[in-house]
């Protein structure tokens, strides 16, 4: 029997299987938030999570948390340390994976979240925070997007969180997980490797603002297994993060 | 923790939140706070800054929300015109670092391949003397007054923090002054206890205030949970000037100080947000 799923749901599963057991994860905020504490749930019970503000887990926070400052990620966790000091980490070349979303998004891989004119007049958006850390020091990187037209541009108006270039030292953009698939950046150019149940070649180049390559074998990306919902409503028993009106499956 | 006694040691520092403000914030000060980033945001003293009028120059605030009174400045100049210097958060913490450190710049790898370092005021390519790849110095910021939320801080401002730290040491270490703002005010003992856990010392620090709540809506470790609600009730009716305006009669000017504000969110609020629970750490027995 298959339970019914949120797409929110599906992307967070599809984040946890981009991280591997005994890897060390720069956690993000959001959907990764979930993303990690599944993975240890399940396939990566070894991972090792650091968040930027300082804190290190070796296991999910016991309750719900919106922030990574939330006294739920305190509590239980193996070290309480400084910015500098989980950054000089990622800068040493010690994190595996490291999840970063943004408001825009081009075939390198380029994240932007600093401004955009793309609607016409400028707008200002939150900036790097940790984000452009993560994009250049993390060992290989993870994209979380919506998936709409004009956040899938030709070119960025503005790289906060550098993808691939030319004299790249280390890492760069593997996966890019959307509202729509999970897409391969590895290769410098954007290859669907699933699709969700559902979402059809067409949806996703019409939501594509540069070339796709959809294979046509292309499969679609797996459902979440009764465990892995399981997981992920008790870690967000109100549907903050994976709530949405879309319920698929 | 239960409220303590006032303490019988001299406050040398300690001071109310008013005067605090007005003796150590000037206009054109560059002021570094939200250092812990999402918790112990001190918006006690944000609230006490707006309501004296004072123009920060530059508020360091890393975590930098896409907030719409922000967006309004940046994109329309309204109510008036601010100049962003963009960091990542890394880039930030090497300035405050270095600062702290009596260096005028850090080398980084961070950054490079992306546009933030372009054209940056702070931010310069270098090379490396010992024939390793090409860096990005990032230039010393030193604020001129941090202003941090901790636990507990004995009089003469020597301050036990736990809990994610953020920047919240690089910055009082760089900062010319340093405003400790606490939960309580303790005995000297309780500091002594346990010096691994001052991560501010006392002679860094400016100005002492006891402010129990002062970091709300904002979490602070052991004495409250984060308040949800404000921050959603901030953003939407943000969104225009004229509501922002409404927010900041409600919540700032209209107050005159944080006891007013724990009036104004209420008994039932605050009974939510206080910690009553214990998770006291292990003792370190520290014995010669």
């Amino acid at each position: 029997m298959t339970s019914r799923y949120t797409r929110r749901e599906l992307m967070v599963v599809a984040a946890a299987r981009e991280i591997r057991d005994h890897e060390v994860v720069f956690v993000g905020m959001r959907l990764p938030l979930l993303g990690f504490g599944l993975a240890k749930a399940t396939h990566a019970p070894d991972a090792i999570g650091l968040f930027e503000n300082g804190v290190i887990r070796d296991r999910p926070a016991e309750a719900f948390i919106y922030t990574m400052g939330d006294p739920p990620n305190i509590v239980g966790a193996v070290a309480c340390l400084g910015l500098v000091d989980v950054m000089s980490l990622l800068q040493q070349g010690r994190v595996d994976v490291g999840f970063i979303g943004g408001a825009e998004v081009d075939p390198l891989g380029n994240l932007n979240t600093t401004r955009t004119s793309s609607s016409g007049a400028l707008t200002r958006l939150p900036g790097s925070g940790g984000a452009g850390d993560i994009a250049s020091l993390a060992g290989r990187t993870v994209l979380i997007m919506e998936h709409e037209p004009r956040r899938f541009r030709e070119r960025v108006d503005y790289v906060t969180s550098p993808g691939h270039f030319p004299g790249r030292r280390r890492g760069g953009p593997a996966t890019l997980i959307t509202t729509l698939g999970v897409f391969d950046l590895s290769t410098r150019r954007v290859r669907a490797a699933s699709l969700h149940p559902g979402v059809t070649p067409q949806q996703v180049r019409e939501a594509t603002g540069f070339p796709v390559t959809i294979e046509d074998h292309t499969p679609a990306t797996a459902i979440p297994t009764a465990d892995e919902l399981a997981y992920i409503r008790h870690a967000d028993p109100d549907g903050f993060w994976t709530g949405d009106s879309m319920k698929t499956g | 923790m239960p409220a303590p006694e006032s303490p019988s040691v001299p406050v040398k520092l300690k001071r109310s939140l008013r005067e605090a403000i007005a003796e150590q914030v000037h206009d054109g000060d560059a002021i570094a706070l939200g250092l812990a980033l999402e918790s112990g945001i001190p918006f006690a003293a944000v609230h006490e800054i707006i309501r004296q009028q004072l123009i920060a120059a530059w508020v360091g605030n890393v975590a930098g929300g896409s907030g719409y009174g922000f967006r309004r400045a940046y994109e329309q100049g309204q109510p008036r015109r601010i100049v962003m210097e963009d960091h990542s958060n890394f880039s930030v913490g090497l300035a405050l670092k270095a600062a702290a450190m009596g260096l005028p710049y850090l080398p980084t790898f961070t950054g490079i391949g992306g546009d933030i370092v372009r054209g940056h005021p702070r931010i310069r390519p270098i090379g490396d003397p010992f024939g390793g790849p090409d860096l990005l110095a990032v230039g010393a910021l030193r604020p001129d007054v941090a202003i941090i939320h901790v636990q507990r801080a004995d009089a003469q401002g020597n301050a036990h923090l736990w809990g994610n730290l953020g920047l919240t040491v690089e910055a009082a270490y760089a900062a010319r002054r340093t405003i400790v703002i606490c939960e309580e005010v303790v005995p000297e003992a309780v500091i002594r206890s346990d010096p691994n856990r001052t991560m501010i010392p006392g002679f860094l620090v400016s100005a002492v205030v006891e402010e129990p709540g002062g970091a709300l809506p904002s979490s602070v470790q052991g004495y409250w949970r984060r308040d949800f609600e404000p921050f959603l009730a901030y953003h939407r009716t943000s969104r225009t000037l004229e509501g922002l305006q409404s927010w900041l009669r409600e919540w700032v000017l209209d107050l005159p100080d944080r006891p007013a504000y724990l009036q104004h969110l209420g008994e039932a609020a605050l009974a939510r947000l206080r910690v009553s629970d214990r998770r006291p750490a292990a003792e370190a027995n520290f014995a010669p």
